[in-house]
């Protein structure tokens, strides 16, 4: 994905010496083993089975969960499954990266009740690893629909592209996904922290959408090997996610100092290269504290780095990583400098240490955070060998508006009709990271699916409703009809 | 401290507890330590005809994650002996004078063998007989079992030539797999039984094997209706022992037996007139320990109450127990949902639309929705609260209909006496 920063980083003064196989093994093994067959049965019988439950209202894609969960109960795993992937084809990957605290188990009514919420992700991953460890079987599920002769085009090969392709090929289009990676999948293939889940586990799902006919062109980018107007004369409707830009600049002297990396660079590296191999300095400053960060950090912390530091301008309250991201870093002992902003790096040749200064917070600035402010002369150095620069990042203003044509919101991301995902060019749809300045791959597969679903309605003039799709959507609207929203 | 100690029909027991003729009683070692261990009697595993076993013998009814709600068993009376059982018995007797040790029967049908077998337990010192004309399976097939239970005249007749003979207490134990059990329970009493101990096994399948299709439990792919007990049974049992106590043509002491794993399932069996319980699921699942519990709880529970002895709550709840035409119509019963325990699942909305009369429905407060009772189509059924997964949060309220209370059966006669009398109880719009 990003460049290869190996060049940079050798030259790094002090790296962390390498572990034993038995420790890279033990600090990378799955954070959240699967459940046991029958502690999932244990599980899933605590379930309520609630009405219009909370959970399922609280999943973007809106997975009919006490549905998928009885199902389990039941010993109907194939039901159960196809309950997950209808209404979210990366039912893999959320359920182990989603931040089900925030979203179903934080909704569970046993929270209310001062009791454990249904363990929601685990059981799902339960679910969905018995589809693919059945594959052989389980891959007669899902097929292409009867082909209705129109075509559509998918830019970037990441969740909002998968989840719209996988449901539109399943009404019968031709859809190809034009990727400028080597490998499909996007930041779930390249992003995902490595105890999380394996890149080969992410492409699994890539598989998925190929089984129902959807076409891979990888090593394609939109605007440079493909023209915008040819894909424009040649699809009947193009969906765009294409994610966001490169990691934000720090803006300070010494970012180009061999040492200084920036985090997707820093993950992606971690996800393709034996553990061995992957750089990592004996003390490593991580800039920025949203959830990036804490994978930066605590990897690098796997790695054997003695001493990770994670620098923040503002305070523990404002910090955008979820609690329990948060809570892993700490248990990996990554040390929190908040109120604490880089000034300048430090290095002949490379990192030696990094300028901060100390913060205070003033009154709310535009994002509505109180806006921090250097406090006069309290600068003080930490020294370090690596700097992981992981600030979120750029939006890709200009490439939205020169290259696509498109209008943007004032965030830089693409402005979209907020129901159907449709940009200023009428032909086009957006979803994901490049419309939601980046959240989570469920809200990816939720804006992908409402596309497809939108495109459908446009090229065809039907609802998908009536097509046996979208289940849970139709249940619920049905169901609650004042109440609906999409997430 | 509460006298737990009880006398049925002459038969003295420390405690209300005893094991049920079953594995749990299969050798005087087992019941010595059962005891040993607080149980107040016990009934001998059935003596009989020599038999062989089949294997597998069990089958387990698991509701969700809880195990062994309902058991069932294929297995036939005892495998060992009559000569060593009758030993066991003899040493276990004198071994444990206090406790109440009585001997299950299930002999041929044939008035010589019955008496011999019976003579041959007057000598063994044991406490009491109980007649086996309950198992329904395998010795039903032979003429043995419920094969007699079944039929009241069987029933009388074989009880007549125990109890002819019988030199100790005799209670009959019946067969749930009736029409009526106090036929049967008239017809044992009639004979000059002392007692009754109900409810024998269930016949039932316990499942079906959906690779192989052999019913369960199987026994070489194949299978048969077996004996099921447990705590699915209670309230079956619990039927039919209040029948056999309403019943003043039965009138003799009553053992109750089906799915008591608890005090308070023992309390409720005698408050609806067994004197004695017995058990036999919960030992197989969980072992005789459970008797410690049984009997602190059962102590604490009668000094709470201030009952002294057991004598003071057997059959308290009898005559509560109504023919359906006997009960107030004019009495009137409505949910009430605590919003502030609320947590939202909404099984009480879908199972008052889906499963009973319309009236759970939805509102916006405080930000969440909450289920709302329309008081004026609530029939007071009690789903609603059944449903429910937080404690207290529906309950069932009275509501003063200011009508005195007025049964079918006076209904009735109201009516033969003027045809336009006003009927009680509310209209259902439904």
């Amino acid at each position: 994905m990003a460049a290869n920063s190996g060049d940079k980083l050798s030259m790094i003064k002090n790296l962390a010496r390498k572990l034993s196989d038995v420790e890279y093994d033990k600090n990378f093994a799955d954070i959240n083993p699967p459940f046991a067959s029958h502690n999932s049965k244990l599980e899933a019988n605590r379930c309520l089975f609630c009405f219009d439950a909370p959970c399922t209202r609280a999943c973007p894609t809106h997975i009919d969960i006490p549905a998928f969960i009885k199902k389990i109960a039941s010993g109907n795993m194939r039901g159960s499954a196809r309950d997950i992937l209808n209404a979210n084809i990366l039912g893999m990957s959320c359920g182990r990266v989603c931040p089900v605290d925030s979203l179903c188990e934080g909704a569970c009514v046993f929270n209310d009740r001062d009791t454990e919420p249904i363990q929601i992700g685990r059981l799902q991953r339960f679910s969905i690893d018995w589809f693919y460890q059945n594959w052989a079987e389980t891959k007669k599920m899902f097929k292409p629909g009867k082909s209705n002769g129109k075509k559509v085009a998918c830019i970037g090969g990441g969740p909002a592209s998968l989840s719209c392709a996988f449901y539109l090929a399943q009404l019968g289009y031709a859809v190809t996904i034009y990727d400028k990676n080597d490998k499909p999948g996007g930041l779930n293939t390249y992003g995902i922290a490595r105890y999380k889940m394996s890149a080969d586990e992410a492409l699994k799902e890539v598989k998925l959408a190929e089984l129902v006919g959807v076409k891979f062109k990888q090593n394609c980018e939109i605007g440079k090997d493909i023209k915008v107007e040819n894909l424009t004369r040649d699809s009947d409707a193009i969906f765009l996610g294409i994610g966001l830009g490169q990691t934000e600049d720090l803006g300070i002297p010494g970012e180009d100092l061999p040492g200084v990396v920036d985090a997707i660079t820093f993950i992606d590296e971690l996800k393709h290269k034996k553990l061995r191999d992957v750089t990592v300095g004996r003390r490593v400053a991580v800039i920025g504290a949203g959830n990036t960060s804490v994978d930066a950090a605590t990897q690098a912390k796997r790695l054997g780095a003695e001493m990770v530091m994670v620098l923040y301008r503002r305070s523990e309250a404002e910090m955008p990583a979820y609690n329990y991201e948060y809570e892993i870093a700490k248990k990996d002992g990554c040390v929190y400098y908040f109120l604490t902003a880089p000034k300048r790096i430090i290095g002949k040749g490379g990192v030696e240490g990094i300028e901060c200064v100390r913060m205070k917070l003033g009154p709310p600035d535009r994002s509505g955070r109180p806006a921090p402010e250097p406090i006069p002369g309290s600068e003080f150095v930490l020294e370090c060998d690596m700097v992981i620069k992981s600030l979120g990042q750029k939006k890709q203003r200009e490439f939205i508006q020169k290259v696509l044509g498109l209008k943007t919101d004032n965030r830089g991301c693409i402005a979209v009709d907020d129901v159907t995902l449709q940009t200023s060019n009428p032909k086009f749809y957006a979803g994901g990271d490049c419309v939601n300045g980046g959240r989570e791959v469920v809200n990816a597969v939720a804006h992908g699916k409402r596309a497809a679903w939108a495109i459908h309605k446009k090229l065809t003039g039907r609802d998908v409703d009536l097509e046996g799709l979208w289940k849970n959507e139709s249940i619920r609207r049905v169901a609650n009809k004042a109440e609906f929203q999409y997430a | 401290m509460a006298d737990l100690s009880i006398d049925f029909a002459g038969i003295k027991s420390p405690n209300p507890f005893w094991l049920a003729s079953a594995p749990p009683t299969n050798s005087g070692a087992q019941i010595q330590r059962a005891f040993d261990l607080g149980w107040g009697g016990a009934v001998w595993k059935t003596l009989s005809v020599p038999i062989i076993n089949v294997s597998s013998r069990l089958g387990s009814l698991d509701y969700g994650s809880a195990r062994m709600m309902g058991l069932n068993n294929i297995e036939l009376t005892t495998g060992r002996t009559w000569e060593v059982n009758v030993k066991e018995i003899r040493e276990t007797k004198k071994k444990y004078p206090k406790n109440a040790l009585l001997v299950s029967l299930m002999i041929e049908s044939k008035k010589e063998a019955w008496q011999e077998a019976v003579k041959e337990m007057n000598d063994t010192g044991c406490d009491g007989l109980e007649l086996n004309f309950g198992c329904p399976h395998g010795m039903c097939e032979r003429g043995m079992g419920s094969a007699v239970g079944q039929v009241p005249e069987y029933t009388q007749m074989i009880t007549e030539w125990v109890t002819e003979v019988a030199e100790v207490p005799t209670l009959v134990k019946l067969t749930p797999n009736v029409t009526d059990v106090t036929h049967v329970a008239r017809a044992a009493a009639g004979a000059g039984a002392d007692g009754i101990s109900l409810i024998n096994t269930v016949g039932s399948i316990m499942g079906v094997n959906l690779d192989t299709f052999a019913p369960l439990p199987a026994v070489d792919g194949k299978g048969t209706h077996g004996g099921y007990c447990g705590p699915a049974v209670k309230p079956i049992a619990l039927n039919m022992v209040s029948a056999c106590a309403r019943d003043p043509k039965v009138g003799i002491a009553i053992s109750g037996i089906g799915g008591i794993a608890t005090w308070q399932d023992a309390v409720e069996f005698m408050a609806l007139g067994a004197t004695s319980v017995q058990v036999c699921t919960a030992v197989m699942h969980y072992g005789y320990r459970i008797v410690e519990d049984m009997i602190d709880g059962l102590s604490n529970w009668m000094d709470e109450k201030g009952y002294r002895k057991c004598t003071d709550f057997i059959g308290k709840a009898v005559p509560n127990v109504l023919d359906w035409g006997d009960l107030n119509l004019n009495y009137k019963l409505i949910a009430r949902i605590d919003s502030d325990l609320c947590i939202g699942c909404e099984l009480c909305h879908v199972a008052a639309w889906d499963g009973a009369h319309q009236c759970i429905d939805l509102e916006m407060g405080n930000g969440h929705r909450v289920p709302v009772i329309n008081e004026t189509e609530c029939v007071g059924c009690n789903l609603c609260a059944l449903v429910c997964p937080v404690d207290g949060c529906i309950r069932m309220i009275e509501v003063p209909t200011g009508r005195k209370p007025m049964s079918w059966t006076q209904y009735q006669a109201e009516l033969a006496k003027n045809p336009k009398f006003a009927p009680p109880g509310q209209l259902e719009l439904h």
